[in-house]
């Protein structure tokens, strides 16, 4: 009587069928009100300024991706180790918590003049951003791992002569694991974030740097072919991190772990 | 073999000069090989004695001595078992039990070379509890009871010489619970390592106990010890004579006793 097996998965089709949902709703509205390509360009506008301007796409997505690929990377090692350190010592927790909190509330873009008074205009300062950005929820997810182990699990290990190092090696880090793995993800976003910030600002190549020149030259679809861009490969790095949490993680995920 | 311990005028507070007083003149002696219970209301003090005990705290009146030694830093040769079973989730439950022998000197220096030992060791260990062929799934994928098994095994895999048991099986069906009652008694026979088990259910205390402490209510000390002189090897049975219930009465009194006063 039921035909389960040529039941549509509409859970597995629904983000598909949101997104194309989306764009139709936006090209829609731009042809019903009418709106002009310099107000809001519709999708199919800006898919051909896409392909009009993929050499340049091409180019800046690329240097896009490197800098924020290269200030992720510097933000996985430095977030990894400082996190290890925060999370070993009660003492260095104690002394960096503050100047981390106090760090991360300053809005990165303002560190960015800076950054370029030191090392000029160019990739530099944009991937210096990336890691300046990202680096901070690496730290916090590796250290609140290590400061979760269980008290009796601690106790266990103690009582049998066991050293910091072995609690740690056993598992602190074991177990800070899902937690860094899961931290990754966020990290990554933010990196596009700190790079495009950087880009606008002071970079003459990138595709931040593409979209204020597209701007200033009235060139709207292609500040909006820059925005997909930009989502395309934010989408496509997470989705990636997604993936490599849960390969490496995978008991967390079966045994209900707290994350 | 075995290994005597002595708390005398013990007292530990919690969280400096002004914190929680959690034991107050407390003093207890542990023979070797003694199979020694702990009872006393809730909050009393007990699991704040087996750290003292263990050199996981210390106290800032008196002194503990394990084996003729004053406790200064964590015992190293102790198995612990609490009511949380605490089994890594990455690890398999063969690897949970194998976890001592990568920390325990000299077992650690020989871990690699000795494994294929170490590992029959800890295979032999599971079926000894009711776990054989349990080795290779994950502490997540057993029930409750079962994780108290492997974490018994986990606690006696190394050959200690003391075993502190706190609460171990408070959380698990009254079955589980008499089942594993019988685990401990016959390994406790078969290697005669000191216990020292923490618990609620006076019931468990005189099956397994050659001797009971009773602890008043916080700040704890002992306030009646009784010997249990039942012949050992215990049946289950022997809990449902007059003479075993005389004695759950009797310590059931003492505890009505220290929380009226509490
Ligand atoms: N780490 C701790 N910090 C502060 N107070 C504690 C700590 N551990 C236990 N206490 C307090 O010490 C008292 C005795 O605790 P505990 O030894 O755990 O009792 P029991 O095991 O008999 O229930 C309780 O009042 C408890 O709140
Ligand atoms: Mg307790």
């Amino acid at each position: 009587m039921t035909t389960a097996v040529s039941r549509i998965d509409w859970i597995r089709l629904s983000p598909w069928l949101y997104t194309i949902g989306l764009f139709v709703l936006w090209e829609a509205c731009v042809l019903v009100l009418g709106l002009p390509p310099f107000i809001l360009p519709a999708p199919t506008t800006i898919v051909a300024a896409m392909v009009e301007f993929w050499p340049a796409i091409w180019k800046n997505g690329l240097q896009t991706l490197f800098t924020t690929l290269a200030g992720f990377a510097a933000a996985v090692v430095g977030g990894l180790a400082l996190g290890l350190l925060v999370g070993w010592s009660r003492t260095v927790y104690a002394g960096l918590y503050p100047l981390m909190i106090g760090f991360n509330s300053i809005p990165k873009v303002a560190v960015v003049p800076i950054l370029v008074l030191w090392f000029g205009i160019g990739t530099v300062p944009a991937i210096i951003t990336a890691f300046l950005i990202s680096f901070f929820p690496v730290v916090v997810n590796v250290a609140t791992g290590l400061a979760t182990i269980e008290p009796e699990t601690e106790d266990v290990l103690k009582a049998l002569g066991a050293s910091k190092m072995d609690i740690m090696l056993k598992v602190g880090i074991p177990r800070a694991l899902p937690y860094f793995f899961g931290s990754l993800k966020v990290a990554i976003t933010l990196a596009f974030v700190g790079s495009v910030i950087a880009e606008t600002v002071a970079a003459n190549s990138g595709v931040g740097h593409m979209m204020l020149t597209a701007q200033s030259n009235f060139q709207v679809p292609l500040v909006f072919a820059g925005l997909v861009t930009l989502a395309v490969e934010g989408i496509v790095a997470y989705a990636l991190m997604a993936w490599v949490e849960k390969r490496m993680t995978g008991w967390a995920h079966r045994s209900g772990f707290a994350q | 073999m075995s290994v005597p311990i002595t708390l005398s005028d013990v007292s530990h507070r919690y969280g400096g000069a002004t914190g929680t007083l959690a034991l107050d003149g407390c003093s207890l002696t542990v023979r070797p090989g003694e199979f020694a219970a702990v009872v006393g209301p809730s909050g009393c003090g007990k699991s704040t004695l087996m750290k003292l005990a263990t050199g996981l705290q210390f106290p800032f009146k008196g002194t503990v001595t394990v084996a003729g030694e004053r406790v200064t830093k964590p015992v190293t040769m102790a198995g612990m078992a609490f009511q949380n079973p605490t089994m890594l989730p990455w690890r398999t439950t063969l690897r949970n039990v194998l976890l001592p022998l990568e920390i325990v000197r000299p077992h650690r220096q020989r871990f690699r070379a000795d494994r294929a030992i170490f590992e029959a060791k800890a295979e032999d260990l599971l079926s000894v509890v009711g776990l054989e062929g349990f080795g290779q799934k994950f502490p997540w994928q057993l029930s409750g009871g079962m994780q108290q098994r492997a974490s018994l095994c986990r606690a006696l895999i190394h050959e200690p010489e003391l075993l502190m048991l706190d609460e171990p099986f408070g959380a698990l069906d009254a079955f589980t619970r008499e089942e594993l009652w019988c685990v401990i008694r016959d390994l406790q026979e078969a290697r005669k390592f000191t216990v020292v088990l923490v618990t609620h259910d006076l019931r468990e205390a005189v099956f397994l106990a050659d001797r009971i402490f009773v602890m008043s209510g916080r700040p704890g000390r002992i306030i009646a010890e009784r010997t249990v002189s039942f012949p050992r090897p215990r049946d289950l049975s022997v809990t449902y004579t007059p003479e075993f219930m005389a004695v759950v009465q009797e310590l059931r009194a003492h505890i009505s006793e220290a929380r009226a006063a509490a």
